[in-house]
């Protein structure tokens, strides 16, 4: 039987890596992702867990022992948000290069400046292109869903990349909501025993992590690394599907909300998709043909699935909570134009900018949104319109 | 009770409003209903004024933004009734509760033109006469779900007894305290006027500030 709870999302990823009980967590705290170490070394001290906790002295220096750990042939994990994840950087790519499925907790939060410790996507979009998997969540209860899914996709033979695990800072991380959650039997058994082929302590296979590469082999590493990524793809897929037998519960890359016959979609990224829902179950009632794409997996990038499922559209809004400062939109409009581009897509598209340093969203924002798109695809976007706009902002 | 009902706290940091907003989800998802409880983060500092919301529902609860329109509004810290629009977008069938020893004469004119039900709890009294220590959670937490009809007493009782006896199991003596908070505040939360007799406030304040009537 499943468990009916109410957890926070902290709470909800504390419980995942509770029960998945991995061999190593260095931290540094970091709010909002701070209850994540906080309750994992509660877990330990209560002799829930038997994970390695290092307390480390910045998030260089977890992201490093991680890459440590994990090499050694341990299965490990952290969490971090905003400025911890950016003290990553550096270390971030020599995980993923090295092909070490480290499981990232990101509790997404905004960089400085101005200092703000509230949700924005701007930490993980920025390393969008460090070579990790990147899984969002709408709600508590997909930030544990995926959670759990993590170490199957990343430690997959096919894969072997690290995996970041994203949900919304303070909106999802602190909000205490239902959840349903798994036996920790069911839990185990899904995640399984983490038996690396290579790893530096094993006896008899002597190797070395992390060396130079020539021009000669470098860019064969490169293309193999692209390869994991690809490959990932199917990978997401089927380990859903798995995970579908033993929850309940229905994943994909994205998720299409009443988008079948929609004329009008909003794409969006995490929480704001759950207030999007309210706003199409209400244009509905009123005949609009309005639908959501919700991304669930940014990294790899579904773009030609993303245009497929959009290729009923008339007009597309493409949310980032996120600003890129490319003069140009944020990521996923960026990204999402472009596979639009490719697919021949004839819509209009909306890049919108929304959210940042926790700027609410509201129902009535994403109606407007779906007025404005309305209007562009009855009377084309005009020459003084913007196609990369804000909303949300105080005039 | 209707689908939705949104509750919105007024506080201010270290007071447990946020701490009140997620007792009052937790209790309400004791019952079996759909919960939201959440914080708006503000400073992170001592007596900032702090916002915390509840969503309680029959059907699962999608949204993820804040409450601008709520069916009730608790303030825990009087003094905010000076500096923050506390009854903002507050529906007028709904009601505001809030904590304090002043008079209904002095309360009712800082509501501004709010129509709808005033409640008041003098949550100092119940604590210090409960428990000896002020923590105005749990007079407000009882006060609250008094106002909104989320559950019954006796359900709410039961509730709140099971959860209280678990979390203070090695501390029997602020079990009972605490539960003789949430039964005093039960009783003594008070209703003070709604539209009606908002007039007649108006008039005293009018004539206490020497304007005349």
């Amino acid at each position: 039987m499943a468990i009916k709870e109410r957890m926070s999302g902290n709470e909800a990823v504390a419980y995942a890596m509770k029960q998945i009980n991995p061999d190593v967590m260095p931290a540094f705290p970091i709010t909002p992702s701070t209850e994540l170490p906080q309750f994992v070394s509660s877990y330990i001290a209560d002799g829930e867990m038997d994970t390695e906790f290092i307390p480390v002295e910045s998030e260089h220096s977890a992201m490093s022992a991680a890459i440590g750990a994990e090499a050694a042939g341990a299965r490990t994990m952290t969490a971090t948000s905003s400025a911890g994840l950016a003290l990553m950087w550096e270390m971030l790519y020599v995980a993923a290069s090295n092909r070490l499925p480290i499981a990232l907790a990101l509790v997404n939060r905004a960089l400085s400046g101005p200092l703000n410790i509230n949700c924005e996507h701007s930490d993980s979009m920025g390393a969008r292109d460090s070579g990790w998997i990147q899984i969002y969540a709408e709600d508590n209860q997909e930030a544990y869903d995926n959670f759990i899914q993590a170490y199957r996709i990343a430690e997959h033979p096919d894969v072997m990349l690290p995996i970041m695990i994203c949900q919304d800072g303070f909106i999802i991380s602190h909000g205490v909501s239902n959840i349903t959650l798994l036996e920790d039997e069911k839990v185990k058994a899904f995640v399984g025993e983490y038996c690396p082929k290579h790893y530096l302590l094993k006896a008899d296979e002597a190797m070395a992590v992390g060396p130079y590469a020539v021009s000669c082999y470098g860019m064969e590493a490169k293309r193999a690394q692209a390869q994991a990524m690809i490959n990932a793809k199917q990978v997401i897929l089927d380990v859903a599907s798995v995970y579908k037998t033993i929850s309940g519960r229905s994943y994909g890359l994205f998720e299409a909300y009443r988008l079948e016959d929609a004329d009008y979609a909003i794409v969006a990224i995490g929480s704001a998709c759950g207030t999007t829902k309210d706003a199409i179950d209400a244009l509905r009632v009123q005949g609009k043909k309005v639908g959501l794409l919700k991304v669930r997996v940014f990294r790899p990038f579904p773009g030609k699935e993303l245009a497929e499922a959009l290729k009923n559209c008339q007009a597309i809004a493409i949310l980032d909570r996120c600003e890129s400062f490319s003069a140009n939109g944020g990521p996923l409009a960026a990204e999402l134009s472009a596979a639009l581009f490719q697919a021949k897509s004839q819509a209009e598209v909306l890049k919108i900018v929304y959210g940042l340093n926790g700027r609410d969203y509201t129902v009535t924002e994403a109606e407007q949104i779906f007025a404005d798109l309305e209007e562009i695809a009855e009377n084309g976007m005009g020459a003084d319109a913007a196609e990369y706009r804000y909303i949300g902002l105080r005039e | 009770m209707g689908q939705l009902t949104e509750i919105r706290w007024h506080g201010r940091g270290g007071q447990g409003a946020k701490t009140a907003a997620l007792l009052l989800a937790d209790v309400a998802f004791s019952i079996g209903k759909y919960v939201q409880g959440f914080p708006e983060y503000g400073p992170e500092r001592m007596g900032a004024p702090i916002t915390a919301y509840d969503r309680i529902s029959d059907v699962s609860i999608r949204v993820h933004s804040n409450i601008y329109e709520p069916d009730f509004v608790v303030v825990v810290d009087d003094t905010l009734l000076h500096d923050v629009d506390v009854t903002s977008g507050l529906k007028e069938e709904g009601a505001i509760l809030i904590n304090t020893e002043k008079e209904k004469e002095e309360i009712l004119p800082l509501l501004k033109d709010y129509q709808g039900a005033v409640y008041t709890i003098n949550a100092k009294k119940v604590c210090m006469e409960t428990m000896g220590k002020y923590f105005p959670n749990m007079p407000m937490l009882a006060a609250v779900v008094k106002i909104s009809g989320v559950m019954e007493q006796e359900v709410f009782r039961k509730e709140m007894e099971a959860s209280l006896q678990h979390k203070f199991e090695k501390k029997p003596e602020v079990f009972a305290g605490n539960m003789q908070a949430l039964l005093q505040a039960w009783e003594e939360v008070t209703f003070i006027g709604s539209a009606a007799n908002r007039q007649m406030s108006r008039i005293y304040a009018a004539q206490a500030s020497g304007l005349g009537a």
